[in-house]
């Protein structure tokens, strides 16, 4: 071993006998040698047409990225994106919704006519089945509509252009500018968008992207949020404003998970993450003309599908679990009551309840399963309903206590609380750090804590409710 | 989004030296290039697989590697991270040099934006410092075309001593030459002799004297010239990869690291 990292040391020594200064001149010496002959190559082979074309890039650029027109022009696309994700889904959840429930009550009839034991029925079909309808009535159809657009944005090359906009916020909060990339991939996926981080090079950057990442709503939360948002929200204002009033919440929500992003990135880079936000460069690539049947193919097939099935696949088991919960009593009450009846005064204290709270860390899985969870929980306790439409979902909170605020508490708690288990398990990964990993659980969750007691709270106090 | 393959980096080349070592009859293509070039495009194109592409840079953070067959031969491509240069500022720029380095590829091919072709000469330039079986696939011509942009893709091969293909990756123009280009360059039929940058005389001088200790400690595993500008800048990344890639005996052990097999 000892000969054989002799090179390595002679080599070594041979770099050492320069100077620092001498290197730094050499180096410079190569990068303009580098660059002029590239320039000469350049200029020998490459013709450009001298009739001028107008430069639309430029242009474009002007307006997408001007200091006062970039922000508006990037709020409006996105609720543009959520509009049309909001009204789009509706019909075609309520379709499926039809057709998946359907199947439910001849799968029903089936095991009442083979004389299937209640249990056996209760965990296959009320448990697995009905929470895995669920999530794909109200998941798909967003999904299938939220993908494409975003996609659409990315392929025409407008998510640089968002960048580039909030590369000064980022650099302002000691941050580094790529994050505001890192936080858009966050959109379609947290754990996609823990990943994305490694395009940021220094250590104390990417740790603050990573650990900020699912202030913005993935699409496992984004369905929850415009749920809820649709049946509280948008019921407030007359039937012919409602997407109108959901989407411009979700829109807000989203503003806000972003503020709370930079915020904490501030108050990251201020404290245990300390440091000089560091410098790049950011290109902007061209527009391009996007590719409507690869961005349809790659956006159902690559995501959509994908979040589905993993979905699914956690949904089934986790469904199975809250309807032995729900329904295995000890004394008077099911093992799920009891642990409700436990959290429910801290659940109160922030504007919520104890179901609520059981669902989130049920769903701790993956955040697509919070509402089904809620749902069956709810639905354990009292009156079986069928649950074929936002309608039916509303009244089911509605009798279980719900009002505007829990609806507000619930969706900036989804929005803000801890990540999902493969956005944990993809952080870990990444950072190989447990201590990280457990401040990236619970450093969310106390700010989701504190903001929904202080809404609870102020509210009250206001005497708003 | 480069989800596909998680540790790649170092593990990837560890990996491809085990294919090397007892495995001769795939040839092993790297696919390096600026960020947002249309490298995934180009990858995709020649593989089938439907790695996701989009428009921004930084998309492919890490290595994947799809395969095809041309001529009865079978291509390993491997997708190598964006760069701008091989100057080692940064991990990608890092993996992309070691791969090309020490992963030896049979051929490496370079992707650059017609639209921007002085830009990415630089890197093109880089690494056929470091390697004579270079194919520069000027990628984007329909775009350049459009905004009035002519490229003269035979003068640019004479210049650079290299084979040159104009492709519109996305509809799919240009790609057999590319294939023919690298089946002729990775199995020897077709020889490219690169032209070297030429740097002032100081420098020239310097490498001059370094050359002979260089060639006495590492033979021919790398090229000498290169090895003695890095030494020259001051580079102790390169090294360090040396020590990494030539001289740890474990090297070839740790397969399980890697997770990214395509096929």
């Amino acid at each position: 071993m000892n000969s054989k990292t002799q090179p390595y040391d002679v080599l070594v020594s041979m770099q050492n006998k320069i100077t620092k200064e001498k290197h730094n001149h050499f180096r410079d010496m190569m990068v303009s040698s580098i660059y002029s002959q590239a320039e000469e190559i350049a200029n020998n082979v490459v013709t450009k047409s001298n009739k001028k074309k107008i430069d639309w890039d430029k242009k474009l650029d002007d307006i997408l990225t001007s200091r006062i027109t970039g922000y508006p022009i990037m709020f409006l696309l996105l609720g543009l994106v959520f509009f049309i994700t909001i009204t789009g889904a509706n019909v075609p959840s309520a379709l499926l919704a039809d057709f998946l429930f359907g199947i439910e009550a001849q799968l029903t009839t089936f095991f009442i006519k083979a004389n299937a034991p209640a249990w056996l029925h209760g965990i296959l079909i009320l448990g697995m089945y009905r929470t895995l309808a669920w999530v794909i009535s109200v998941m798909l159809p967003p999904m299938a509509i939220f993908f494409p657009c975003f996609t659409l944005l990315e392929d025409l090359g407008y998510l640089p252009r968002i960048a580039f906009n909030l590369d000064r916020l980022f650099k302002k909060a000691g941050a580094h500018g790529k994050q505001s990339l890192t936080m858009s991939m966050g959109f379609g996926c947290n754990a996609a968008g823990i990943i994305a981080c490694r395009i940021i090079d220094s250590p104390r950057e990417r740790l603050i992207a990573m650990l900020t990442n699912n202030f913005v709503p993935c699409n496992g939360r984004f369905p929850t949020l415009i749920a809820i948002s649709s049946i509280f929200i948008g019921s407030a204002v007359a039937s012919k404003y409602r997407s109108i009033a959901a989407t411009f919440f979700v829109c807000i929500l989203v503003l806000f998970g972003i503020s709370i992003t930079l915020l904490v990135s501030w108050g990251l880079s201020k404290t245990i993450l300390k440091g000089v936000p560091s410098s790049f460069t950011l290109e902007l690539p061209p527009y391009r003309r996007p590719q409507f049947g690869k961005i349809i193919y790659r956006s159902i097939i690559d995501r959509t599908i994908f979040v589905l099935g993993r979905a699914a696949l956690v949904a089934a088991p986790a469904g199975l679990i809250t309807w032995i919960l729900a329904n295995v009593f000890i004394g008077n009450q099911s093992i799920l009551a009891h642990l409700a009846a436990i959290l429910q005064p801290f659940g109160r204290l922030i504007g919520m309840d104890g179901f609520i709270l059981i669902a989130f860390i049920l769903g701790l899985p993956a955040n697509e399963i919070v509402l089904p969870i809620l749902i069956m929980s709810y639905m354990a306790k009292g009156s079986i309903l069928e649950l074929d439409s936002l309608n039916a979902m509303g009244n089911l909170f509605i009798e279980n206590g719900w009002n505007w605020l829990t609806a507000l508490n619930v969706m900036i708690f989804s929005l803000l609380h801890f990540p999902c288990a493969t956005t944990l398990w993809t952080i870990k990964k990444e950072c190989n750090s447990l201590k990280w990993t457990l401040f990236a659980a619970i450093m969310p969750t106390i700010i989701a804590i504190i903001t929904c007691f202080i809404i609870t709270q102020g509210a009250r106090i206001i005497g708003l409710i | 989004m480069g989800l596909t393959c998680q540790s790649c980096g170092k593990a990837l080349l560890k990996e491809k030296f085990n294919i090397r070592v007892g495995n001769n009859d795939r040839l092993v293509i790297a696919l390096a290039g600026n960020p947002n070039v249309g490298k995934s495009t180009v990858f995709n194109a020649l593989t089938g697989l439907k790695q996701h592409t989009g428009n921004w840079p930084g998309k492919t953070v890490s290595n994947t590697r799809g395969s095809y067959k041309y001529k009865n031969k079978k291509f390993v491509l491997v997708d190598l991270p964006g760069t701008y240069s091989l100057l080692a500022n940064s991990v990608e720029e890092q993996v992309a040099r070691d791969f090309i380095c020490f992963g030896k590829p049979d051929a490496t091919v370079v992707v650059t934006d017609a639209t921007c072709l002085e830009r990415n000469l630089n890197l093109v330039l880089q690494v056929m410092e470091l390697t004579d079986h270079v194919i520069l696939c000027v990628n984007l011509m329909d775009e350049a075309k459009r905004k009035g942009i002519f490229i003269d893709t035979k003068a640019l091969a004479k210049a650079l001593g290299i084979p040159v293909v104009g492709t519109s990756a996305r509809s799919g123009e240009g790609l057999i030459e590319l294939m023919d280009k690298i089946h002729n360059i990775s199995i020897g039929l077709e020889k490219s002799s690169p032209k070297r940058i030429v740097y002032p005389k100081e420098i020239e001088e310097e490498i001059k004297k370094l050359i002979p200790h260089i060639k006495g400690l590492l033979g021919d595993q790398l090229n000498p010239r290169w090895v003695a500008l890095k030494i020259l800048e001051g580079d102790k990344t390169l090294l360090d990869s040396i020590q990494q890639f030539l001289y740890t005996e474990n090297c070839f052990k740790h397969q399980s690291e890697v997770a990214c097999v395509y096929e």
